[in-house]
């Protein structure tokens, strides 16, 4: 068995997405790292006292303040002449880094710190019971936004982290997937290679959460980046450098696999909606294959 | 070297001479000067720091604390409402036991919003397992910072220190200060090696989640070292007299206390104009004193009561409230003689200079004068209380 930074023995749930992802981002950046984590779930399964995940540096504060407690560790890296040998990340779920903690993130960014934030989005306060955050998608069903007679669920679409984050003028963002393990690897060893901040949004399946099979998650990951409603994308310099190009297959696909999204499957008219973001994004992002004459 | 000084430009020069590596702070009045010289300092290259300018004094109160777990020395410095946004962070700060030493320039909280001078911000912040030291003027303000870095740092404490100073009256007043060299500084004050940080050599696991089993203990030793710092605080301060000659008890000062019949107690710039206030009334025969609190965190208990035991009278001056029940310090001070055999017969609780109301030598001696009758509850000095007729009606 391969040697790595984030160790078995953990909490997490069967199936989880995000210890995964977690595991993979940090393998990436190698042992010359020191993370910053918000509260959350990857916390509390992989540090419960006196036990540790962890075989680097690593430091959990608050909900909300994982990117300026790493912009204290950067400064003191700085000012200790190491800033070219270790590599800071900073790291949350998605209601730590869209909502509580948006605004120690927008500082860190503009600062223009040589960080790593990592966004572990599984799309709603996991850690509390399945509430809605910011990131929660259109017409999800969680605890804060109920079905009932008169709702379907989530009333907002995700809020565009990624395009928040690359409005601060900083050098790369990207979104990956943990059903895409290379392709994530490659972001971290790209973004960690580039000075400056950085800001990677991986999706992350919560069994749990979305309510499907725990060994459901790698195919349900996929099947978000192949209907087009959770798009892979890289932005250099504020520009869209490289996108993952798909050939589109049904958002139903998508849906039917998970709990949170079962009041839908009857309802051709919310499918629709879904669909018609997913296929917004397939035309902003150039997501579709042409196939070559 | 003696120089006048604003408070705020004092304290950023001993500030510079503790050599912090990071600093970071936001802007809030009367905060301003300390800061702004700090960030002139560095840019004229005269300390090796990285100043990070944030966006709230909750990212420059989390700032400090990743900046201190590296093992470098930090600074921050706040007031008021950017205090209480700072809250959640200045609890985890000493419950992860980061020596981060900040400067709390004492305002008035809002609403109404005013940007004068009290306790109530510093006040509320009494649990939040920092030491708390209060300065009486710009030299105190001074020392006390050289005082809490060394008392914070000290690997059987590792605490953060809040070094408070009235707002207004000590940051942007000026006195003449006996500044230290930066040798003498050196000479007391060590480079930080915290027993603990993050190093990729070394990693460690901060922070972890605990259960039941471990968080009690861990409270526990915080409140226990609360304990010991009152322990070593005398010990720093006979050092620091030893390098500086200026001598402080560090926990409290009794000015004209030991034959005196009637004491106030309080914390801060107003007992210089105590002290005033007592030497004048000496003058015409009366037997007054002050006792001066210098640490509200850790509370000298023992101290204070050997202090005031066998005195008939005592004033407890407030200028912070707790709503709804008896003033912070009057509180804490009935609680030393509760159940005790030799205790004064009368501790009466005033209430004066919130939001910045001028306390005069005359509000002073109203409290010594009040103090020969009855016990009083909660008075407030100076009120206006024309200004309480008006109504929605």
């Amino acid at each position: 068995m391969s040697k790595t930074l984030f160790n078995s023995g953990h909490t997490a749930c069967a199936g989880c997405g995000q210890s995964m992802a977690a595991r993979l981002v940090i393998d990436a950046a190698g042992p010359n790292t020191i993370v910053a984590n918000n509260t959350g779930c990857l916390e509390v399964f992989s540090t419960k006292y006196p036990e540790t995940s962890w075989g680097i540096p690593w430091i959990h504060s608050l909900f909300e303040n994982a990117a300026a407690v790493a912009s204290g560790i950067e400064s003191a890296i700085k000012y200790l002449g190491k800033g070219d040998e270790i590599n800071v990340i900073a790291q949350a779920g998605d209601g730590g880094t869209a909502d509580i903690g948006l605004q120690a993130l927008s500082g860190m960014l503009e600062r223009g710190h040589n960080i790593l934030y990592v966004c572990y989005d599984n799309e709603a306060y996991m850690n509390t019971g399945v509430q809605r955050s910011g990131l929660t998608p259109f017409d999800t069903n969680t605890t804060t936004s109920p079905v009932g007679s008169v709702s379907s669920g989530n009333l907002r679409p995700k809020k565009p982290m990624p395009e928040i984050a690359n409005a601060h003028g900083i050098p790369y963002v990207a979104t990956a997937s943990a059903g895409f393990p290379q392709d994530l690897q490659r972001k971290v060893k790209k973004a960690i290679s580039i000075k400056g901040p950085k800001y990677i949004q991986v999706h992350v399946p919560c069994p749990l959460g979305w309510r499907h099979e725990t060994n459901l998650t790698m195919q349900i990951a996929k099947l978000a980046v192949e209907t087009g409603l959770y798009p892979l994308i890289e932005y250099e310099n504020g520009i869209i450098s490289a996108r993952r190009s798909i050939t589109p297959k049904p958002v139903e696909e998508y849906l039917k696999l998970q709990g949170r999204f079962k009041h839908l499957l009857q309802d051709p008219e919310e499918i629709k909606k879904i669909q018609d973001i997913a296929d917004n994004n397939i035309k902003k992002y150039g997501l579709k294959v042409e196939l070559q004459q | 070297m003696k120089e006048f000084l604003e408070g705020s430009k004092a304290i950023a020069e001993i500030v510079k001479f503790c050599k912090p590596g990071v600093i970071s702070a936001y802007p809030i009045t009367p905060q301003t000067h300390i800061v702004e010289e700090l960030a002139q300092i560095v840019a004229d290259g005269k300390l090796n720091a990285q100043f990070v300018n944030v966006e709230s004094e909750h990212s420059a109160a989390s700032t400090v604390l990743g900046s201190v777990a590296c093992g470098v020395r930090s600074y921050t410095a706040t007031s008021s409402q950017g205090l209480f946004l700072m809250a959640e962070v200045l609890y985890n700060i000493s419950g992860m036991r980061f020596p981060v030493i900040m400067t709390t320039a004492a305002r008035a909280i809002s609403a109404p919003i005013s940007i004068w001078n009290d306790h109530q911000d510093v006040v509320s912040l009494r649990d939040s397992g920092w030491i708390q030291f209060h300065a009486e003027n710009i030299q105190e303000a001074v020392d006390l910072h050289l005082i809490a870095y060394k008392l914070g740092e000290d690997k059987s404490i590792m605490l953060p220190v809040m070094v408070c100073i009235d707002g207004f009256i000590l940051t942007h007043g000026v006195e003449t200060v006996n500044m230290p060299s930066q040798e003498d500084v050196d000479k007391f004050l060590p480079p930080y090696n915290p027993p603990y940080k993050l190093d990729v050599k070394n990693p460690l696991t901060l922070g972890p989640l605990v259960d039941p089993e471990f968080y009690t203990e861990a409270r526990f030793a915080l409140n226990e070292t609360h304990k010991e710092a009152l322990e070593l605080i005398p010990k720093i301060t006979l050092e620091f007299s030893k390098v500086f000659g200026r001598n402080y008890n560090g926990l409290i000062e009794s000015y004209q206390v030991k034959d005196a019949e009637r004491v106030i107690v309080a914390m801060g710039s107003v007992c210089g104009t105590i002290k005033e206030a007592v030497d004048e009334l000496r003058r015409k025969g009366r037997k007054v004193g002050l006792l001066k609190i210098t640490s509200l965190r850790p509370f000298p208990v023992s101290q204070i009561c050997e202090a005031l035991k066998t005195i008939p009278k005592i004033a407890v001056v407030d200028r912070a409230l707790s709503m709804g029940s008896f003033a912070p310090l009057a509180s804490e001070i009935k609680a030393v003689f509760f159940g005790k055999l030799k205790k004064p017969k009368i501790i009466s609780s005033f209430i004066v200079g919130l939001g910045g109301r001028d306390i005069t030598k005359e509000s002073i001696k109203e409290i010594f004068r009040l103090l020969t009758g009855k016990e009083k509850q909660g008075e407030f000095i100076d009120l206006k209380p024309e200004l309480l007729k008006e109504s929605y009606e």
